[in-house]
């Protein structure tokens, strides 16, 4: 059976990992990890350098493949998928290293975060007109929203290349929930930013989870920002889970703190 | 001063999403179908046709195929040639079987076939890029290339193994054969080359563009946002072909009137429309057509231009000559704007924006 968007209520589990173990050769990237996800949530994942944070992404989204576990999403369970099937699921996600459409504006970039909601026949892309140029006109104008909501106004036609790192990490949101997504990844969102530019981007987040109603799992290494934002955080290192539980919950853990602080031997 | 977008307001997103956006980009594209449709048939020489404006809008077009692979879908593709030549043999065979129909059909039918073959030789591309694409389409330019030699059924077991273009005519008027005469032959090609150069700007202009493109600038992100990437790589080989196709099968039919394939769609000339599209500029529609004006038309200029001139040329040293010109020129804009004369024509534009001030 399969479960829509409308039949899971808040609160309930949107995505859950569960005894997932990803490996690469004889290196054991991710070991029999287990975390859900609540519809509504904002969800960090933290950890040190190379915990395997954005391996559990990756895994999420379909880009690499658990050899162990099984991943439940909207009530369908799956071990294997192709990004592209995760896409037209409903999750999207952002990149460490930005990953935007250098060649192309920042209009065109948030535009082709809606490929998939579009779907007029080639023939009609061919004269740009009838139901392509009406379906091209209704998501300029979602996109447009975007826009202001994110404040890139008068960046609309500048390609993204030229623009500031702050900025593109701005774009890349945007192009992320032109897709509407029901899960949003961020793969640390403010990694680079100065302090104002962090601020702007929290605020975003918090936005994007209120005003859309979007899933968030986001990956921090701004422990500050991360325990301001997120509703549960889960803590992993070297692959391995080490905490799961409120911001308070996992401050007050003292194998967190031992992990992130070193323990005298 | 006159090049200046401001006080035009856009309404209306269709307004802003036009392609010409600017009123003065559109009168001037205005003045340039008026010079290209009435202007040049009439007062135009028969030397301006055949030897300056025929080959030109051939190469466009062969060149807005490989920029739509290589330019928008940033695929590389040493099989051109191959791929004009697929076009022309098919454009051969159908009006041969059903001479009934139009030719002017079978010239744009014949992109189809071309696109076909496009598509065959395109899937590797899902598992490899770059240099090692442009290895994997050469093999495409051999085999090919090898069929229309060895494949008598091709080329109609004729005895001199060529293509042998009959008379053919559109609304009474002969527009191939020996009778056509040069006017009708660039009327019918610049309809031709207009409509298709305006469907490839309204094809990259959509979603099925910025989709190309997406795969061009960082595949990963692509696919995650759920783009396939197979069937987004293979409609770019499918469009791109269909234009060397086109081009191919109007290069027989309109331009040689006849030829053999190992002259005409050889490897030279995957090269030649490739360095066309590098030095037009990557990903822009217009560079299409300024690299195919600068490779065809520069060395006819130069050999005709410079004696017109008073600067006495003649025979192997004007040749050479040319040879020597074209190559320094190609460096000299290479150095001068990597990006081609696409980029070069973008500046320009932007300063006369600001003129007469610096910015």
């Amino acid at each position: 059976m399969t479960v829509t968007h409308e039949t899971i209520g808040k609160g309930e589990v949107l995505l859950a990992v569960d005894q997932v173990s990803l490996s690469f050769g004889g290196i054991k990237a991710i070991t029999d990890v287990s975390f859900d996800i609540r519809k509504g949530e904002i969800r960090a994942i933290i950890g040190p350098n190379g915990a395997g944070k954005t391996s559990m992404l990756n895994v999420i989204n379909g880009f690499y493949h658990p050899q162990q576990g099984k991943i439940t999403f909207k009530g369908q369970t799956r071990s294997k998928m192709r990004p592209s099937v995760a896409a037209s699921q409903g999750i999207a996600r952002t990149f460490q290293n930005v990953a935007l459409f250098k060649g192309m504006s920042t209009l065109d970039n948030i535009m082709s975060g809606r490929t998939l909601k579009m779907n007029s026949h080639f023939f009609w892309q061919c004269f740009r007109h009838g139901p392509a140029m009406a379906e091209e006109i209704r998501h300029r104008e979602f996109v447009e929203d975007i826009i202001d909501f994110l404040e890139i106004q008068a960046i609309r036609k500048v390609p993204v290349g030229k623009l500031p790192y702050g900025l593109q990490k701005r774009v890349e949101l945007g192009r992320a929930l032109a897709m509407e997504p029901d899960l949003l990844l961020l793969d640390e969102p403010m990694a680079g930013m100065n302090l104002e530019e962090k601020e702007d981007m929290s605020r975003f987040i918090i936005d994007v989870n209120t005003q859309y109603g979007t899933t968030i799992a986001l990956i921090e290494h701004d422990m500050g920002v991360v325990m301001d934002l997120s509703d549960r955080v889960v803590v992993l290192e070297y692959g391995r889970k080490l905490a799961d539980g409120t911001p308070d919950e996992v401050k007050a853990d003292q194998n967190v703190i031992d992990a992130y602080l070193g323990v005298a031997h | 001063m006159f090049y200046r977008e401001t006080g035009q307001f856009k309404t209306n997103y269709a307004d802003d999403m036009a392609v010409f956006p600017i009123l003065q980009d559109r009168i001037g594209i205005a003045l340039i179908l008026v010079l290209a449709f009435v202007v040049i048939p009439l007062a135009g020489s028969n030397f301006l046709l055949s030897s300056v404006m025929i080959p030109f809008l051939v190469f466009s077009l062969a060149s807005i195929g490989l920029n739509i692979l290589t330019g928008y879908t940033g695929l590389i593709s040493l099989g051109t040639g191959a791929f004009m030549g697929v076009g022309a043999y098919a454009c051969y065979k159908l009006t041969t079987l059903f001479p009934e129909v139009n030719i002017v059909v079978w010239i744009v039918a014949s992109g189809f076939f071309s696109a076909l073959v496009g598509v065959l030789f395109g899937l590797p591309s899902l598992r490899i890029k770059g240099f090692y694409l442009a290895v994997a389409t050469l093999a495409a330019q051999f085999f090919l290339q090898w069929c229309f030699t060895r494949i008598p059924w091709l080329y109609n077991y004729n005895a001199s193994g060529a293509i042998e273009v009959g008379q053919r005519t559109l609304f009474g008027i002969n527009v191939t054969g020996a009778k056509a005469s040069l006017e009708a032959r660039y009327m019918v090609l610049l309809t031709i080359v207009t409509v298709l150069t305006w469907v490839a700007s309204n094809i990259m202009h959509g979603r099925i563009g910025r989709s190309f493109m997406a795969v061009r600038d960082m595949d990963i992100a692509a696919e995650l946002m759920g783009i396939d990437l197979l069937k987004t790589k293979l409609l770019a080989f499918a469009v791109s072909s269909f234009y060397a196709g086109v081009a191919g099968a109007a290069m027989m039919f309109l331009w040689y009137g006849g030829g053999e394939a190992n002259d005409a769609f050889n490897i030279n000339q995957s090269f030649l429309i490739l360095f066309m599209v590098i030095i037009g500029g990557l990903g822009s529609m217009i560079g299409s057509f300024f690299g195919a004006a600068f490779i065809s038309m520069l060395p006819t200029v130069l050999k005709f231009g410079l004696p017109a001139l008073g600067i006495p040329l003649a025979g192997a040293t004007a040749e050479h000559l040319t040879y020597i010109l074209v190559g320094a020129l190609i460096i000299f804009f290479l150095i001068v704007e990597p990006h081609g004369l696409a980029r070069l024509w973008q500046i320009g534009k932007q300063k006369l924006r600001m003129w007469p001030f610096p910015y």
